[in-house]
């Protein structure tokens, strides 16, 4: 009979390294599942196409029947959060996918620059109409355009007539649990309720947990969350349920510009790097993956983004590390500082008695 | 072209917010136009985060269950090691105090940590696996065996009965006492709250030396002081290595260290250092003298327990701040760029 181990691959004695981080090729088949079973799969998220639908944070809530919360996380309250057309406002035990909504602006000193488009940020950037004169004499054209500069100052750029000094920009990122390959949440679970399910995911037991909450400090992306009235913790599935029946995730089928793709890992990977490729050629020199490197800090991620711009921008951490990295000397201080207390009460009893 | 296009971002802003009123401030200075007045942004903009909201969650663990928890566990733990010893050495006063510290901190240190559970009448789901990697599963297998130890042991101390069987018992929490202690520690480091994992190696002595404080100042006070020497010297030594091991966690880690010196959790970790120094250097001068004693031990206590409250606070005000989750990730990439200069590392953010 097969073991599913709920423990880090370092421990189940599968990986002669002992590694806690690092790349592990089969991450399903090292928590003990046998050698027939499925690949990894993943979804692959590029920002680029977002539209800011939002249709994946409905179609989550309404397959995995989430109750509504507003931005802070709080149940059952209409809350708008002020800043931008995200009021969903983070990942929690409520919202398993969270879309980012990020306005930027930048300055720009060209008589006629294009209009702001994701991907659109570098001069001659794409088959831009401004591209010819983006491309030309700057010098002259700024010199040829100071009267008109001037007069156009203080307009508003989201009129369209942006012509002087600012372009505008959304950038707008569906956000997601990561189902790392070295998942801090599954490391830490001290009840084995969170498993590492045969597609390679991470799923939480809901019959198993008993609400420690230690999942929830442990997740370097700030994913898990306690549904307070509930007590247990929530997350992402990649929609179980629905793989298990042979089904797309809800949040991928009901992506209207396929900026949510699922499939298998191995598979997504080449095609997100296909992508930035593209991306680059076309001179969107800030386009970056996010999560696709399997030597970064937890082993690579099976949900992993393209992103424009830096991570933080989009509220993720820009080199996450699962904590259990360091577990071993922590352990390792720990035992110290247990003989340590035993040597000095010991000691303590030592010399006259008074 | 403006010197946004040479900056990271390809000069890309956050439309609100700091750049906002940095266009301000330029329009009123008299119309120095474009780039000119966003490098001054620039150099505000130390580092970036979605709408200045947290990155980690912070811990959902409620006080002042868990601090408690910590205090009563490592109070408990080096008490359990004291009445052992101080059994074998015939000191009979001092074996009984300790057991009962013991056994008290030990169940009280059990319902806290159950009533902060989600769902605590699943309390029992935590011995349904056992996983090293997980700090509160190593610890659940610690706390178990040391609560039923210590607690029994405390039990027959009260009733008179088996003493044999007693000391028995007396020897099984003491071996699961100084892990009990110190266990604690890799509990918090062992998350992403910045300023708890990067004192991962330190906070468990820290606790270490905390419930020795802890453990020899209660033995102290209930204690005749003729017989309660080793509880002081224990005392005393805990103390030191606290305050020794507490001020490289406030000072070597840069801006993760910050929380621990700044805000509620600085000032709580104040007056810890004050009992704690105050309480020693009164057990060193006055812990022959009853009162001394007394004043001394309940000193001690207090600062093991303020800078266990001191030091989850400070973990809760670092996860909840974006500045203490990016600063040093971005630090560490920096450094991690410099050492290697590969042409791929530019293409995947690590």
């Amino acid at each position: 009979m097969t073991t599913i181990s709920s423990a880090s691959a370092a421990f189940t004695g599968n990986d002669p390294e002992n590694r806690l981080f690092g790349p592990v090729p089969d991450v399903t088949g090292q928590s003990g599942y046998e050698t027939d079973h499925p690949a990894r799969v993943g979804f692959f998220t590029d920002t680029s196409v977002c539209i800011g639908c939002k249709a994946c944070e409905v179609a989550c809530k309404e397959w995995n029947t989430l109750p509504m919360d507003d931005s802070h996380g709080v149940r059952d309250v209409i809350g708008l959060s002020g800043m931008s057309y995200d009021n969903t406002g983070q990942l929690g035990a409520n919202s398993w996918r969270h879309v980012a909504f990020i306005e930027q602006s930048r300055a720009v000193d060209l008589p006629m620059p294009t209009f702001g488009r994701p991907g659109d940020d570098r001069r001659g950037s794409g088959p831009s109409v401004a591209e010819g004169e983006n491309d030309g004499s700057l010098a002259a054209g700024q010199q040829s355009s100071v009267l008109n500069a001037e007069a156009l100052s203080e307009f508003d750029p989201q009129t369209g007539q942006s012509g002087t000094d600012k372009q505008i920009r959304w950038l707008m990122s569906s956000d997601v649990c990561k189902h790392c390959t070295h998942a801090g949440c599954l490391d830490v679970c001290p009840t084995g309720a969170l498993f590492r399910t045969e597609f390679g995911t991470v799923v939480v037991q809901g019959d198993i947990c008993n609400g420690c909450g230690y999942c929830v400090p442990a997740c370097p992306y700030g994913v898990i969350d306690q549904r307070k009235d509930d007590g247990r913790v929530f997350k992402c599935t990649m929609c179980y349920d629905r793989l298990t029946d042979g089904l797309q995730p809800a949040c991928a089928t009901a992506c209207p510009t396929q900026s949510i793709q699922f499939g298998n890992l191995d598979e997504l990977q080449a095609r997100a790097d296909a992508r930035l490729a593209t991306l680059k050629s076309q001179g969107v020199e800030t386009a970056r993956l996010y999560g696709r490197d399997e030597d970064d800090g937890v082993g690579g991620a099976g949900a992993f983004f393209l992103l424009l711009d830096e991570p933080e921008v989009y509220g993720l951490p820009p080199d996450p590390v699962v904590t259990t990295r360091d577990l071993p000397s922590m352990w390792r201080a720990a035992a110290a500082g247990a003989a340590m207390i035993a040597g000095v009460v010991i000691s303590s009893f030592l010399g006259r008695r008074p | 072209m403006t010197e946004g296009l040479t900056a990271p971002g390809a000069g890309w802003r956050r439309a609100d917010g700091p750049a906002a009123e940095a266009r301000g401030k330029r329009r009123r200075r008299g119309g120095r136009r474009g780039g000119g007045g966003e490098v001054a942004m620039v150099d505000d903009a130390t580092f970036t985060s979605y709408y200045g909201r947290p990155i980690v969650k912070p811990p959902v663990w409620k006080s002042p269950d868990v601090p408690l928890y910590l205090f009563l566990g490592g109070m408990a733990g080096s008490s359990s090691i004291l009445a052992a010893v101080a059994d074998v050495t015939g000191r009979p006063t001092l074996t009984r105090v300790s057991r009962y510290t013991a056994g008290g901190g030990a169940l009280a240190s059990v319902v806290f940590l159950i009533h902060d559970l989600g769902r605590p009448e699943r309390f029992l789901h935590m011995l349904r696996v056992f996983k090293p990697t997980s700090p509160l599963s190593v610890g659940s297998y610690i706390l178990a065996p040391f609560s039923g130890a210590a607690a029994a042991t405390a039990a027959v101390e009260l009733l008179g009965w088996f003493p044999r069987l007693k000391r028995f018992g007396g020897v099984v929490s003491a071996l699961f006492g100084g892990p009990l202690a110190t266990y604690t520690g890799v509990l918090l480091a062992n998350t992403a709250v910045p300023s708890w994992h990067a004192a991962h190696d330190q906070l468990p002595y820290v606790f270490g030396g905390s419930a020795m404080a802890a453990g020899g100042g209660v033995t102290m006070v209930f204690t005749p002081v003729a017989e309660a020497a080793p509880s002081r010297r224990t005392a005393v030594a805990g103390a030191a290595i606290e305050l020794a091991v507490m001020h490289r966690v406030e000072h070597d880690h840069g801006i993760v260290s910050e929380p621990y010196l700044e805000g509620r959790p600085g000032a709580l970790l104040r007056a810890a250092k004050a009992c704690t120094a105050a309480g020693a250097a009164l057990t060193v001068v006055a812990g022959r003298r009853r009162a001394g004693a007394v004043v001394a031990g309940v000193l001690l206590a207090a600062g093991s327990l303020l800078t266990r409250f001191g030091v989850f606070e400070a973990g809760l005000v670092s996860a909840k701040d974006p500045k203490y989750t990016v600063v040093p990730q971005r630090e560490r990439l920096a450094a991690k760029e410099a050492a290697k200069l590969d042409g791929h590392a530019s293409t995947i953010t690590r």
